[in-house]
């Protein structure tokens, strides 16, 4: 509760931010004015009007539909990558920091290497190994996401371990398990919290960064990157259309900032 | 603290909307130009006295898949290769044949017997004189008959049976029967004798001589001048550039650093209207949603069928082209006039009920799911793909669209047949049957699979006759057994729309997939 006390604006805005996108996302779960992919020779390139809040593309589909498909996709996609990475990278943060030892330099070193890479290439290398489908781009980023957390909790359990809080609970004969799940983990929160804000904001740039090459969510499938790429051609002739799926990215990135920014106060 | 925070937060909400204040604010000014401009048509071309010199650089779509002449499978090589080398003959842009590396040529009456007399004074870019050796060398290893070759580089070259050498100007190809056909693929490239180094450094006989090649980006050229038209070519220099998407062409053709771009979107022509000259004519490409005949469910014509009734050419040039092309029934398009059957496009008019009654009766009462290949390089077959997608909804058939590299298209797709159904534009040598010979059982690029017995044996007619209206009649009939089968749904010769910069003249279109740069010119 420590965090939601007297105005903490950054938290209140990020918090506010991301609520009213995530009802949006919801929503358009169940409901878009129109079907995302339902073209209309009548109506290309239509301005933002009544009829269609956010104008309609090169196909006359309903671009306000769209954003709310591909805001639904790249959420799936940002959760999921960031629950994938966040579950391994604590096990192995949690296992190497807790034991240190042989086996955490072996699996520092398979950290260290990953890192090495760009994200983006390495990315690449698994998509073209895996194939061009929304469950392998969650998993090639999610493997690339889990040194990133697998460090930061590496590091609390290693600070954590030498305090007398964890000697005692020890004395009393508590397992490894549960020191490390019961005892550690739940003290590592706060620098995990601001890990997993982070690492969203990554995962939803890097599927956006990646649709937007060609290499992510396949056309007729709507995406924000994707929407961003195919809006490309026509920035000048009809602004909108690259216009709204990128507000909704910053928007997105954000949101999820401030919730960082909150809780490091 | 709290200010800081509080600052930041402004500052970030202070940078978003000035983002969005920014690009509305680059709308305003630009939107006037892009509308309501029309687009101009050709013919405007050829008034100025065409000035000698200055450079070029042309965006290309795609890399080159072989320097070597006659190895190069893609359309998109030989367009820029034809600046290098010539054959034989060469096309023309009204479509005829004019003696290149040979001054004349005889074809005997019964179409058995050609003979070529080779141009005076023609050297290749090394400098060399051409001789009657290259000639027959160049002949031999298209059609396969060098030391160590298994196939015909070139499959129509296969009727060619012996090449003689009558003196040191005359080269006669005697074939194995009658094929008055042969003289449209005689366009193959001339290239020096047991010249080893084709694939990295090519040398031919064009207006054109090879400068450098750099693999994903560049294709530089210049002006050679001991090319035999004298007077070609105007410019000195061409860079064919290797551009990423049509989406990048633009930005690059907006910032000036491209000059001649030949495959504009009709969105795109619309905005750069203002900007350059834009042209249009058409591509000289068969544009179809290729079924591959071997995989299921597309090994029934009925579900064939059924696709050709839910692909509505008409709404797809209207989507993504703005009406622009011509529709197509058969693999064939207008450019070879008495050849080509226009009636095959209204066998399959848009008709879903139709649609769903085939699939029923083929056992897919409930629809199936299917996989488009499209190269993620042109966007035209993409949004092409896209429409598809949609409209092969109304029969609940699934499709999903996977994008692939070019080179990994060709490969596994055009090579390997590894595949489900694709988009793409076939195109043509000046001869009807480089497009129907394809779909003959046994040919090596019969990629869609098609096997048809009355197919063959027709088409095998067609090309053993030598009499002119009966091969129309086969050539016509051959059309019609593939609209009847749906090889594949046939869709339209795309319109090209061409953008050039203002201050350049003498684009012109030609019936076959290639970029003449000789005729080019500064105003």
């Amino acid at each position: 509760m420590r965090y939601f006390g007297k105005k903490n604006t950054a938290l209140t805005a990020g918090i506010l931010i991301s609520a009213v996108l995530f009802a949006v996302m919801l929503i358009g779960v169940f409901y878009t004015p129109y079907e995302s992919s339902k073209m209309n020779g009548a109506e290309k390139f239509m301005a933002p009007c009544a009829r269609h809040l956010m104008g309609t593309d090169n196909f006359g589909r309903d671009i306000f539909s769209r954003v709310l498909e591909g805001l639904g996709t790249t959420f799936f996609v940002a959760v999921s990558v960031t629950l994938f990475g966040s579950l391994f990278g604590v096990l192995l943060g949690a296992i190497t920091g807790y034991f240190g030892g042989i086996l955490d330099e072996i699996l520092m070193r398979m950290n260290d290497a990953l890192v090495a890479f760009p994200s983006i290439l390495l990315a690449l290398v698994f998509i073209s190994i895996l194939g061009n489908k929304v469950y392998q781009i969650i998993l090639a980023l999610g493997i690339i996401f889990i040194p990133s957390f697998a460090r930061i909790v590496r590091g609390e359990f290693i600070r954590q371990k030498e305090l007398d809080y964890v000697k005692s609970a020890r004395l009393m004969g508590a397992g490894h398990f549960r020191i490390m799940f019961f005892h550690i983990l739940p003290n590592t929160l706060p620098a995990l919290l601001s890990a997993i804000t982070v690492g969203f904001n990554n995962a939803v740039l890097a599927e956006a960064g990646m649709s937007y090459l060609g290499i992510g969510v396949q056309p007729p499938d709507a995406s924000l990157g994707r929407m961003l790429a195919e809006a490309q051609g026509y920035l000048f002739s009809a602004p909108w259309y690259a216009l709204y799926p990128g507000v909704v990215i910053i928007l997105l990135i954000l949101g999820f900032s401030l919730i960082n920014e909150g809780l490091g106060a | 603290m709290k200010q800081t925070r509080c600052y930041k937060v402004c500052r970030l909400l202070f940078a978003a909307g000035l983002l969005a204040i920014t690009l509305c604010g680059c709308t305003g000014d630009k939107l006037g130009n892009g509308q309501g401009t029309s687009v101009s048509v050709d013919d405007s071309t050829t008034q100025a006295e065409p000035k000698k010199g200055g450079s070029v650089v042309v965006g290309i779509q795609q890399d080159l898949d072989s320097l070597d002449p006659h190895m190069a499978d893609a359309a998109g090589t030989s367009e820029v290769l034809f600046n290098i080398f010539e054959g034989l003959v060469k096309p023309d842009k009204d479509g005829n044949l004019i003696p290149a590396v040979a001054s004349k040529y005889e074809i005997s009456e019964d179409g058995m017997t050609y003979t070529f007399t080779l141009r005076d004074g023609i050297t290749f870019h090394s400098g060399e004189p051409v001789t009657i050796d290259d000639v027959i060398y160049s002949v031999n290893r298209c059609a396969g008959k060098l030391e160590g070759q298994e196939a015909p580089l070139v499959s129509a070259y296969s009727v060619i049976s012996q090449v003689n050498r009558l003196d040191d100007h005359t080269v006669e190809l005697v074939l194995e029967n009658g094929d008055t056909e042969l003289i449209g693929y005689l366009t193959a490239a001339i290239i020096p004798k047991d010249y080893e180094k084709q694939k990295e450094a090519p040398v031919g006989t064009g207006p054109f001589r090879f400068v450098s090649y750099s693999p994903q980006h560049s294709f530089v050229m210049e002006a050679y001048d001991g090319y035999w038209q004298k007077g070609l070519p105007y410019l000195d220099k061409v860079e064919f550039r290797i551009v990423a998407n049509t989406d990048s062409a633009m930005l690059e053709l907006k910032g000036g650093s491209i000059d001649l771009y030949p495959y504009l979107t009709s969105d795109q022509a619309r905005e750069l209207s203002g900007q350059m000259e834009v042209l249009v004519g058409t591509s000289n490409l068969v544009q179809a949603l290729f079924l591959n005949n071997a995989e299921k469910p597309f090994d029934d014509v009925r579900v064939r069928q059924a696709l050709a009734c839910l692909v509505n050419p008409q709404e797809i040039m209207d989507m993504v082209a703005d009406g622009y092309g011509t529709e197509i029934g058969s693999n064939m398009f207008p450019a070879f006039g008495l050849y080509y059957l226009e009636s095959t496009k209204d066998l399959y008019e848009p008709d879903v009920d139709r649609a769903k009654a085939l699939l029923l009766e083929a056992g897919y009462p409930d629809g199936f799911d299917m996989t488009i290949t499209v190269p993620s390089n042109y966007q035209f077959h993409v949004d092409t793909a896209q429409v598809i997608v949609e409209e092969l909804k109304q029969a609940n058939i699934r499709a999903k669209i996977n994008l692939v590299e070019w080179g990994t298209w060709l490969s596994d797709v055009y090579r390997g047949k590894q595949y489900q159904s694709t988009v793409v534009g076939l195109d043509s040598d000046l001869a009807p049957k480089d497009l129907l010979d394809r779909y003959h059982s046994t040919a090596r690029n019969n990629f869609v699979s098609f096997s048809d017995e009355e197919y063959d044996r027709v088409l095998e007619e067609a090309m053993a006759s030598i009499d002119g209206a009966e091969k129309v009649e086969k050539y016509q009939r051959l059309q019609q057994i593939l609209a009847e089968n749906a090889a594949s749904v046939y869709i339209q010769d795309p319109a090209k729309l061409v953008a050039i910069k203002k201050d350049l003249s003498g684009y012109e279109f030609y019936p076959v997939y290639v970029l003449d740069m000789a005729m080019i010119y500064y105003k």
